[in-house]
Order: C-alpha cells, then structure tokens, then sequence
C-alpha cells in the first residue's frame, strides 16, 4: 500500500505498516471474542425471527386472499413487504453469509438456504460473498460499484450514456432484484464479450431462468389465483409488496458503500494485500446508518456495514455489540467513520449519482492526480 | 403405496400433484417449513421428538423421556437411538441407548444418560435439559438385542451407563422365564443405574443380581467372574461397558472358542484426540494426503490433485465448506479446535482450517 502514501489527500498518510497490522490484530481480538461468546441466546434470536417472518407472510397472504376489500389490501400489502424486506436483509443475506453455520442446523445454513429472490442463492453468495466482499470498492474489480451500469467515481472513464444514470438508478431501485439477478450472472459483461453460448454461462442463465419462473409463479399467478375474485387486487398488492422491498433494499444497501466519505482502491493497492490491509480498506470502504433498533433488523443490520464488512461471518445481531470497540478504534487511528441517518445518506449517495452522471467539473486538477490514482478521495 | 401396485395409483399422484402445487405455493420454502411452526412431531417430518419429563436417576445420571415424532418406528430392546440436541446454540449428535421397553410407536420412549466429566451433551441433558424441547431423531439402530427367542440361561455383564441398554431388555419381558445372572459395575451402590428397580427384579426372582461395587471391591476381573458365576461359558452372554473390560472379555470367549456367544457394545467407539497436522483423506477423491499443522486444507487438497471448491481463501466467502467426516481441525485465525465423529456433519472452512490430527473429508 505504498502507493496510497504518495496521494495528496491520502487518509492513511499518518498510518504505518506496523499501524495497520496492530489494526488487523485488534480486530480479530474483537472477532474471536465474540466467536467464543456464540450460544443459546443467538441461536434463540435467529429462530425466532425465522418463526415470526413465516407466521407474518402466511397471515399477510392469508389477509390478501380477500384484498378486494381495501383495509385487507392494506394490512395484507404492509404485512407482506415487511416479510419479504425481513427474509431478504437480516434473515436471507445473513444466513448466506454463513452467520448461522456455526449452530450446525441444516435447516439454518448457508450451503442449503434459498431465499425469496430472483437471484439463486448459489450465484448470489459466488459474487457477494466471494467477490464484492473480498474486493470491497476496488474498481474494476468490485462489480457492487455502480453494478457495472453506473458511474460512481471520479476516476471511472465519462461517457454520455452516463448522462441516464439517475434513470438508470431509479429503474435499478424498482426492479432490484432481477438487476442483481443479471448482475450475478455478469449478462453484460458475458454478453459483449459472446459468451451466451458458454455451458457454464447458459447452465446459470437456466438456473436464474427456473428461479425467475417459480418466483413469478408464486406471486403473480398462484395467489392471485387462490384468492379468487381478488386476483387482480391481490396481483396488484404483491407486486406492491415486491416493489417496496426492492426500493428499500436498495436505499439501504446504496447507503452501504456510495455516500460521500467513502474511499474507492485502484487495483494496483490490493497486489499483495496484508490481512491488516484488507481490514483497513474495509473501514474506508463502507458506511454506516444511524437509526433505531427497529432499522437495524428492517436493514438486516446492513446499517452496520462497517461492522458487516470487518466481520462478513459474525451473526447479524452481534454487530451493534461492537459499534463502540470499533469506533473507538477508528477514532485512535484517526480513521473517518462514515455514519449518517438513512435519510442523510440516501440523498448523499444520490447526489453522488446524479453529480457523476457528468462529467468531473475540475476536469484538469484530475488530471494531475492520475499518475497515481491508487485511492482517491470520492466527492474531492 | 403397497409394492404390489405398477404405477402410481390415481390417489398417489393426485396427492403428488398437491405436494407440488403446494409446493409452488410456498417457494422459495417447502410446505413442511410452515408446518414445522406448527406440527414438528407431524408424519411427514423430519423425524424429531420432544422432551417430555427430565428424572434423576442417581446424583449424575436422569432417564429422559421424548416422545418421539409420529413417523418412529419402534426399536428392539437393546437399540440405541441417535439424538441431535442444541448445545449453547450449536446442534450436537450423541447415541443413547433405549432404556424403555418396546410399547406402541405412538408411546414415549426414555433414554438414560450419565453425565460424563466434561460431557457436553451429557452433563446438559442431565442438568439443563427442559421438557418441551425439540430433540432431532433418528430411528433405532443397533444389533445388541436378544434373538427372537431368549436362551435359556443368560450372562449380562455391565459396568456405569452400560446398564441402559441390558435394562431395555430386561424390562421387554424376553428375558421372562430364562435363568438370568446379571454382574453390573458400578463406583458406589449409589452410582447403580436403576439400582431401586435391579434390586426389586432380583428380589422377585427374575434375576440373579451381583453388584461390583468398585471403589470397594476394585475392579470386576475375569477370575472373579468365574468365581461369581461358574457357568458362565454355558452361558448367552450380554456386555457392555468400557473398552477395558469388553476387550478382556472378548479375548477370553475367543479363547475359550466361545466367541459367538458374546455380544458387546461399546460406547463413545471414536475418541478424537486433536493434535499438530496429521493425513487428510479425501473420502470420495480416493487420495490421502499427509498435511502439517499450518496448511490450509484447501492447499493440501490442490496439492494432492483434489478438485476442491474455494473462493475468498481468506475464511469470509464459505465458499470452500466441506463435510469433516471424522477428525480434528484447526482454524488458522485463531487456534480454535473443531472435531466430528461420523454423524455429526460437520462442515469445515477448508481455505482456514488445517488438520489437527487425522481427517476424513467427505470430497
């Protein structure tokens, strides 16, 4: 990470390499603590989230058998986009992580989990887990930045069609689940570059494309269906319901690495990465939501992304334990800890869209930053 | 479905059709997850049971009651059952023995357990257990049970908790009418297991019963047995206990050319005992590799020609778990210990682990 010392806004000039490596090691200290304090209270929490979120679809879709009626539409639509937010962020995303592995509970694990998303969950846990965490905010090496359809940093390349981005975004926000469905799977990287016809490529478009067709199936079809004479208030109520999970789980999940403050890494600053490397570009790369309990679980504790990316494998409910060890730490090494409310960093993390759909407006003191663009200092 | 019938008959694949709309209802989650909330215990499920009543036996041993789901099949006297119970949140399986007699499979069966010093499943079930849990099942296995017709003349030699699968047998009833000597082991005569009802059934005549109480008496040898009961090569004979004594026993039936007639079991048969490195196999790969103490299994895998799946090789992605058969392994980051037996399925992060001791990977 030499390279980085060299930035004339450089947030970890200060720092040495025996820093950052005392910076891994406290934070695995932190981790290991809370391994060795895993029990019956976790093991208790997940399960009773698991048991409320089925009670709560089945008595959502159960009310909307009748949303012909206005106040079961209304109940059963509430209810419905509150279960499917909880089974995508806090119960889904979590267990995928491999959060609940250590309670050896086949029915609770990430090899055997499947969600309620268009993305299957093997493809999804290939580019999250593996990829986006492991190559947090690298560009060209991190597809999370900008999904590969947005710019979201002043040292990505202008073209016109960024000018779309803020459409793109809100088109993105709606129908979230099938960009990342065709995010796992590369389509417009594997499509320009005419492997559609790859085995392994259609193997996993076939997959997606079986998935697809159950989760249709299911919500636009099959209940509407069982619910009669309310088909098509029922139809409505889940589409409803689908939309307002795919706006909220991108709103969160924009906040987690696109408002400003964050730092983005040139892939030159992760050849030969120490694990105290990867820890600190971890603590750049992410930003929190300040909020209530209750945002916390709706986030699926993604409000808690910092924590989240340091520790991708500790349960969910552990991260707010935490919060004070971790800022504490970054405060020692003077570190920026980026928190905001949600509704702070969804307009930041907009505006950041919307300035980076044109081009850099200083284009020439850009210009003389690029001959070692290693960090740099989104928003500068 | 009866065997008799070719294709399915048109109630089974209209209550196949059911499942599936059912099914396509519910995806991406099976109907049985929603049932679960309700019905654990139902006929379809997964097979469970639930604690019913916890009864102390002796200061350190309780006979559990589960009453298990309405799929249990029944078990011989002298079965064991695997039973996976949440230990601090974590699912761990251990095999007890049946000590209740055979009933209805509708009927509550018990099991008794000893807690052992450091036993985690033990010292819980004894301790902590509380009725209304749900304990993972699965049917009775086991071939230390009586023939369909009991001998006439019987030999049970046990020692500590190897009385709980003797007492499934004695309480069934096929040992009714056979002349029954039974030596049983144990530190103190409060440490006898079902001591109260061993000595009532002694008292009534339907068994001849010496205790061995070892912390006087030392412990049972070979030459005592044969000064306790002098028949005893005549004799259809019933052991368990620990590996010592059924190791002696079985030297000394063989030797006599009795061997046939004894019948042992042995409890806790896997003892892992974790050290630096060890060989790794690669059950279904068929290659065994030699890995030291700071290897990555994932590595040795790789370097042993194993296609091995991976991903972050950094212990985030879990996208490199694999089944530890049996064995001990190491995690890397912090020294932290993981071992199985056969039955536990416990999945490994090969690309943090390394072997601490001989593993079976199940790749």
């Amino acid at each position: 990470m030499t390279v980085m010392q060299r930035k004339p806004v450089n947030p970890i000039a200060h720092l040495t390499a025996e820093d950052i490596e005392v910076i891994g090691r406290e934070l695995d200290a932190i981790r290991d603590r809370v391994m060795a304090d895993l029990g019956e209270r976790d093991a208790r929490y997940i399960r009773r989230l698991i048991r409320t979120q089925r009670r709560l679809e089945l008595g959502s879709r159960a009310v909307l058998l009748f949303s012909l009626f206005p106040p079961a539409w209304i109940i059963g639509t509430a209810g419905l986009s509150i279960a499917k937010i909880l089974e995508n962020m806090e119960i889904g995303h979590n267990i995928l992580h491999g959060q609940w592995d250590w309670m050896r509970d086949p029915k609770i694990h990430s090899t055997t989990w499947e969600w309620d998303h268009v993305s299957p969950a093997e493809q999804w846990k290939h580019s999250h887990n593996e990829l986006h965490h492991r190559y947090t905010n690298v560009i060209g090496k991190d597809n999370d930045l900008g999904y590969g359809i947005m710019r979201v940093d002043e040292d990505q390349r202008w073209h016109p069609l960024y000018l779309g981005q803020p459409l793109w975004n809100l088109i993105n926000a709606c129908f979230f689940e099938y960009g990342i469905a065709a995010y796992d799977l590369e389509l417009g990287r594997n499509l320009k570059k005419g492997r559609h016809r790859d085995p392994a490529f259609r193997a996993r478009a076939r997959a997606v494309g079986r998935k697809i067709r159950r989760q249709v199936l299911k919500d636009y079809v099959l209940h509407p269906l069982l619910s009669g004479p309310s088909f098509l208030s029922t139809l409505a109520a889940t589409f409803t319901a689908n939309l307002v999970r795919n706006l909220w789980s991108h709103s969160v999940i924009m906040c987690g690495h696109f408002p400003e403050g964050v730092e983005t890494f040139e892939k030159t600053s992760i050849e030969g990465e120490t694990r105290g490397e990867w820890y600190l570009r971890q603590m750049l790369g992410s930003a929190n939501i300040s909020g209530s309990r209750l945002l916390h679980i709706m986030s699926g504790n993604l409000s808690h992304q910092i924590e989240h990316h340091l520790f991708p494998d500790l349960p969910s409910n552990r991260y707010r334990e935490v919060v004070p060890e971790v800022r504490a730490l970054f405060d020692r090494y003077g570190l920026k800890y980026t928190t905001g409310s949600l509704p702070r960093q969804v307009f930041s993390a907009w505006k950041k869209v919307i300035r980076l759909s044109l081009p850099n407006r200083r284009p020439r003191d850009r210009a003389s930053n690029r001959s070692a663009p290693a960090l740099s200092t989104s928003g500068a | 479905m009866t065997t008799t019938v070719q294709r399915p008959s048109a109630p089974a694949s209209l209550r196949r059709g059911l499942l599936r709309l059912a099914a396509a209802v519910t995806t991406p989650l099976l109907p049985d997850d929603y049932l679960d909330l309700v019905a654990p215990l139902r006929a379809g499920a997964d097979l469970r049971g639930r604690i019913v009543e916890v009864r102390p036996e002796t200061p350190d041993a309780a006979t559990v009651v589960i009453q298990p789901g309405r799929d249990w099949q029944g078990h011989r006297p002298g079965q064991y059952v695997r039973l996976g119970v949440d230990v601090n949140g974590v699912r761990q399986w251990r095999s007890y023995s049946v000590t209740s007699a055979p009933a209805g499979r509708h009927d509550p069966i018990t099991i008794t357990v000893k807690a052992i010093p450091d036993g985690l499943v033990s010292n819980h079930l004894v301790r902590h257990a509380q009725p209304g849990t749900i304990v993972q099942l699965h049917q009775a296995q086991g071939d230390f049970v009586l023939p369909a017709t009991a001998p006439a003349r019987v030999l049970l030699v046990t020692a500590g908790s190897g009385i709980t699968p003797v007492m499934g047998m004695l309480r069934s009833g096929a040992l009714t009418g056979a002349d029954v000597t039974l030596v049983h082991s144990a530190p103190t005569a409060a440490d006898v297991i079902f001591g109260a009802a061993l000595r009532d059934l002694a008292a009534a005549g339907a068994l001849r019963l010496v205790e061995r109480h070892t912390r006087d008496d030392g412990q049972l040898s070979l030459a005592d047995l044969a000064a306790l009961v002098p028949d005893y090569v005549e004799r259809e004979t019933w052991a368990c206990g620990p590996a010592g004594l059924l190791d002696a026993l079985t030297a000394h039936w063989a030797a006599a050319g009795r061997g046939g007639r004894l019948h042992t079991e042995q409890f806790r048969p896997t003892i892992i005992s974790p050290g630096e490195g060890g060989t790794v196999t690669f059950g279904r790969s068929g290659v065994t590799v030699a890995a030291d103490g700071s290897t990555p299994l994932l590595e040795a895998g790789e370097a042993a020609g194993v296609l091995m799946p991976s991903g972050c090789r950094m212990g985030i992605c879990y996208g490199c778990v694999l089944p530890l058969r049996q064995g001990a392994v190491r995690d890397l980051r912090n020294g932290s210990l993981t071992t199985a037996v056969p039955g536990d399925g416990v999945l490994v992060q090969t690309c943090v682990s390394a072997a601490a001791g001989p593993c079976d990977l199940d790749h």
